[in-house]
């Protein structure tokens, strides 16, 4: 096996066009580096990013953020205007691992790992993040909801990498939220989650939304139905009702031992109806300038 | 299969090896520069007895290559006595029986020295929180939930 560290991503991607299959991507490590101790993966070719331009830093751009591909969960947790603009992916990326995964977590290596319960993605999905790839033809933009297209398997061709996420701008009154299920308090994998992202009207009332859900089915889901179920209202029963319905009729989980199939259509509609609530009480409060 | 020379500051001090490109900093602390405080658990970075503090940041050591260590900055069990004089983290281990087979200690006592250095008046769900990843199969925990509070306060008063 060789390392390679480049130092631009043209070298990046074309060391692995020229490997293709047999070069890994090396940035935190922690599914990686698991998976070549396992034996699931035997790569001939180490490509450590963490040496590219930009690819450890959190800078402004547009109103929003771009997180670098190789900045960890905690140092995403610690960043004040992350935090502030995006307190449900913060807190999807936080929730990955233990302390000492997240030294080493990337909310970019989570995405490529294409898992349908990897905590971060549907977060990013409802915020409405999009990858920055890098590749031989150089650099393409994708939507996060767009990246992975079956468990294990993303929109990545021959020679292209993730360099970074980006987290759109938002008006002031508007704020997002995640929660997962999972049989224990701490390090473990959600059995069923979801994350909801609300821009509130002049009066009050949801204007936009997006509500993604994790672990239900092959890949994550965006929900257009559960965003039109809450979108006019502020969040009354009625609209509460319609959006677990819309998520519950979306949910396709499957049967194994850590959550029934009707389980987790149940528990996600539940996450969904919370979520909406977190999101409406944090946007508000961004509104108002009050906690309410 | 080219090994890779590799440059890092251990503890403090300047260090230098050799290693396979695959191999661990785990294994490369162990078996080349031979500090076996950091133990191997599990190997899948769920238990935490490998742990080591990297560039400020905890990590499973066992997840982290050697090759990557180069220009960092590595901080593991071996460098919290100061000459004869234990950690007062150590020293509240020893005083207040919060180990038994002792195989996790060392990744437990990296780690909680990494909390107090962040946060020194932890609350009891802090530390259970901060302590998730690092596995003990003796102690139930609230010995080493005790034992962090005391140094903590022994630390804050010093």
């Amino acid at each position: 096996m060789q390392y390679m560290k480049p130092s631009t991503a043209t070298e990046a991607s074309d060391i692995l066009a020229r490997n293709e299959g047999a070069a890994r991507i090396l940035g935190g490590g922690t599914d990686l580096l698991v998976q070549m101790r396992s034996g699931m993966i035997e790569p001939e070719m180490i490509v450590d990013i963490k040496h590219l331009d930009g690819i450890t830093d959190i800078t402004a751009e547009d109103g929003g953020l771009r997180i670098g591909a190789a900045v960890s969960g905690q140092r995403l947790g610690e960043h004040e205007g992350a935090r502030a603009m995006w307190p449900g992916v913060v807190e999807a990326c936080e929730l990955i691992g233990s302390t000492q995964i997240q030294g080493r977590c990337t909310m970019a290596g989570n995405l490529c790992n294409g898992g349908p319960a990897a905590d971060s993605v549907p977060a990013m999905i409802a915020a409405a993040a999009v990858a920055r790839i890098e590749g031989p033809k150089g650099a393409r933009d994708c939507p996060v909801e767009e990246f992975v297209t079956g468990p294990g398997k993303t929109v990545l061709g021959k020679g292209e990498f993730v360099s970074s996420i980006f987290l759109p701008a938002r008006p002031k009154a508007a704020s997002d939220a995640y929660l997962r299920f999972i049989p224990r308090t701490e390090m473990d994998i959600a059995v069923a989650s979801a994350g909801v992202n609300i821009v509130l009207a002049d009066d009050g009332t949801i204007k936009s939304a997006r509500v993604a859900l994790g672990a239900v089915g092959p890949k994550v889901v965006l929900v257009a139905d559960a965003a039109d179920a809450i979108i006019g209202s502020k969040l009354e029963d009625p609209a509460i009702t319609a959006l677990v319905r819309a998520c519950e009729a979306a949910a396709s989980p499957i049967d194994d031992k850590r959550g029934t199939v009707e389980f987790r259509t149940t528990v996600v509609g539940v996450l969904a109806k919370r979520a909406a609530r977190i999101a409406m009480d944090r946007a508000q409060e961004n509104a108002t300038g009050e906690k309410t | 299969m080219k090994n890779i020379h590799v440059s890092t500051t251990l503890n403090g001090d300047d260090a230098e090896f050799v290693c396979a490109p695959e191999e661990t900093l785990l294994d490369a602390l162990r078996n080349r520069l031979g500090l076996s405080g950091a133990k191997e658990g599990c190997g899948t970075g769920d238990c935490g007895a490998c742990t080591v503090e990297m560039d400020g940041r905890l990590v499973c050591s066992c997840l982290v290559l050697g090759a990557e260590a180069q220009g960092a900055q590595i901080k593991t069990v071996e460098g919290m006595a100061i000459g004869e004089a234990l950690h007062p983290l150590q020293q509240a281990f020893i005083d207040h029986a919060a180990l038994q087979c002792g195989i996790c200690t060392p990744g437990i006592l990296v780690a909680a020295k990494n909390l107090l250095e962040r946060n020194p008046d932890p609350t009891d769900t802090e530390i259970r929180y901060w302590l998730a990843g690092n596995l003990c199969r003796c102690t139930g925990y609230d010995k080493i939930i005790k034992a962090v509070q005391i140094a903590a306060a022994d630390m804050r008063g010093a």
